[in-house]
């Protein structure tokens, strides 16, 4: 079998124009990974620029309005700008340096990965084109101009259906038509391999964090951590270093949109089947003739029809368990963590939060729950206003 | 049935179409036009919802054969229908998604029932290959395996392995017509034909008789996709003689080389 497998789950199904690409890629990151100078970069980076460690907050609030377990937030809404996808972006966009690559290219859903990406590529002097599907440019203006802002091109994708997808597809076919100076970065844990460890590696420092945080706070290891799913890079950094924890419960939050039994929504694992795309064998949501579902969610990180390979492993050996989430249960979530604990999150990172708050009170006050808030939500403000019939743009 | 290798007599000309667009019985028409217009082999496109290899003209064929309704079982019905009157080899290009969910083992066995004796995938690579070459070898269906201007190392490997014929990648990007050709087409074939005996067609990129001329002087073949799907999506249901004319003179185009 193939490299870079996680179970059955991985490998890479690209199209030979980039097989080289990935070894190359692979070749570079084996070599930096471990290199001191590298990452002696990274982290002064990661603790200077992007503003690591990131706060692990007590929601006393939270907890005693819901009146179960204790819930702490892990605030990668804090970082520089706004969310966790940073920490994947200064890794990536400086091993594309010490590459010798000049140029990098990225998708994006909900704007945060463009935008740490052209963040990134603004800070190392990088060329950067970002792509975008067309609607998720409309419910996301504000985040099309602020990566215009940082100096990148961003392309609105106008193919299939328009969104997360399409970008992905989008980046992929522009790879394939620029290859020697530049590299894709990836902006979640899946795609051929090695993304989706390049992608976990960097993302684990949430979970680092999160242990050597709440050891200090509470002289043990939580019972939960919960993370919102799309392609999965928040939720495998968040869960990385407590997999061989078994007691820490790992829980993945989906977006179900409209619900898991209305075709709009987009949660992979509660309606997704096995099947291989974007480089990857994982499950997606698709019909019986393996044509890629146009899936829907109110928040445009996490419409996407897959999910990264590692999670769909950590599924089927039940290490972690994976729930949907409806639009209006996230949109409440997001509501009332900016009520309760005047953090505004993002609605990614809402659907966390709205399964923190059906679970937190179904255990004792004893127990331990951390919730990772992926991002901030000012991006989100107006979508929700709009969903509240306010007819505010932005 | 006949085989790839039936196809590389004389100069090859290879022709591409969308199964499906715009409709099951314009494919019907085209692939019995293309094969009596000189279309030494012809692939027929599964459509998929996210060919990631292709550029827009293909993609919005794959779209619009979706939207008509078409599907991996009604296109295998489809070629069923016509595989009496056909002649020479055909293939299917998809992929890879579109077997696996299928069923792999199903998958070639309707693609022989059907008389496609071989399947080109483009997003499974040489690494990958054994995700379908077991069923592949069973059903006697042949893995046809594509080389890319950046292979460079990798083309001895993928040759040596190689069935059918070897789809040489004339350029960086994806399907579409172009131009310009600026690969070395000289040097990459020379490298394949080192490997392997069996025939090398060159694909992406060509729509001229110039062009196809130009390729038929390295390989053995010129594949072409874009241009024909293009004069489909210009013509609709009346493309059928104007497919037929431009693969005349494209074949005249190969053997003039």
């Amino acid at each position: 079998m193939s490299k870079g497998r996680f179970g059955n789950y991985g490998g890479q199904y690209i199209p030979e124009t980039l097989m080289n690409a990935v070894y190359e890629l692979e070749e570079a990151y084996n070599k930096y990974k471990n290199d001191p100078e590298f990452v002696a970069e990274l982290n002064d980076l990661l603790n200077n620029y992007a503003g690591r460690p990131s706060l692990l907050y007590y929601a006393e609030k939270m907890t005693k309005d819901l009146g179960g377990a204790k819930i702490y937030l892990k605030r990668e809404d804090l970082n520089h700008t706004g969310s966790h996808k940073i920490n994947n972006v200064l890794g990536q966009v400086l091993l594309a340096k010490k590459m010798g690559k000049t140029r990098v290219i990225a998708e994006t859903g909900a704007g945060q990965h463009g935008v740490a990406t052209a963040t990134a590529a603004a800070l190392m002097d990088m060329e950067c084109e970002i792509f975008m599907g067309k609607e998720d440019c409309d419910r996301q203006a504000l985040n099309v101009f602020r990566m215009e802002l940082l100096g990148a091109k961003v392309h609105a994708v106008t193919s299939g259906t328009m969104t997360l997808k399409d970008a992905v597809n989008e980046t992929m076919r522009e790879w394939t038509n620029r290859i020697s100076d530049t590299h894709y970065v990836l902006g979640s844990v899946m795609g051929p391999h090695p993304f989706p460890t390049i992608v976990r590696d960097f993302q684990a420092v949430i979970s680092k964090e999160i242990k050597e945080q709440i050891l200090e706070a509470e002289g043990r290891l939580p019972d939960a951590v919960i993370a919102c799913v799309g392609g999965g890079s928040n939720a495998i950094g968040a869960f990385y270093n407590f997999i061989e924890d078994k007691e820490v419960e790992l829980i993945g939050c989906e977006a179900a949109g409209l619900g898991v039994d209305n075709p709009k929504n987009a949660a992979t694992i509660a309606n997704g089947t096995e099947g291989i795309f974007h480089g990857m064998k994982s499950i997606f949501c698709q019909d019986e003739f393996g044509q890629i579902a146009p899936v829907y969610s109110i928040s445009a990180g996490l419409d996407y029809p897959g999910i990264g390979p590692e999670h769909a492993m950590l599924n089927d050996t039940k290490r972690a368990r994976y729930v949907p989430i409806t639009d209006v249960e996230a949109v409440e979530a997001f509501e009332y963590l900016s009520r309760t604990e005047g953090i505004i999150p993002a609605i990614e990172s809402s659907h966390a939060v709205a399964y923190a708050m059906k679970y937190a009170k179904t255990l004792d006050k004893d127990k331990i729950v951390v919730v990772n808030i992926s991002g901030r939500g000012d991006k989100d403000v107006a979508a929700i206003a709009r969903y509240r019939g306010v007819q505010i743009y932005e | 049935m006949s085989r790839i290798k039936d196809a590389f007599n004389n100069k090859a000309f290879i022709a591409f179409v969308t199964g499906g667009d715009p409709d099951l019985e314009t494919t019907k028409k085209l692939i019995l036009e293309m094969q009596d217009k000189g279309a030494d082999l012809i692939e027929v496109g599964i459509p998929f919802s996210d060919p990631v290899a292709e550029g827009p003209v293909i993609q919005e064929a794959d779209l619009r054969a979706l939207n008509a309704g078409c599907t991996t079982d009604k296109l295998f019905d489809t070629l069923k229908e016509i595989k009496d009157q056909i002649k020479i080899p055909l293939v299917f290009m998809t992929y890879i998604n579109v077997i696996y969910v299928y069923g792999k083992e199903k998958f070639m066995d309707r693609c022989n029932e059907c008389g496609i004796c071989g399947i080109i995938v483009p997003d499974c690579p040489f690494e990958e290959k054994n995700e379908l070459q077991p069923e592949c070898t069973k059903a006697g269906i042949e893995l046809v395996s594509l080389i890319a201007p950046t292979s460079n190392d990798r083309i001895k490997k993928i040759a040596k392995e190689a069935e059918g014929f070897v789809y040489c990648v004339s350029s960086l990007g994806v399907t579409g017509v172009r131009e310009n050709i600026t690969t070395d087409l000289g040097a990459m074939v020379k490298l394949v034909k080192e490997n392997t005996d069996i025939p090398c067609a060159i694909g992406f990129g060509i729509s001229k008789p110039e062009q196809a001329q130009n390729v038929c002087k390295y390989a053995d073949g010129a594949i072409v996709g874009s241009a024909i799907v293009k004069i489909v999506a210009q013509h609709g249901k009346d493309c059928v003689p104007y497919v037929g004319e431009y693969v005349k003179s494209m074949k005249e185009a190969c053997l003039r080389a």
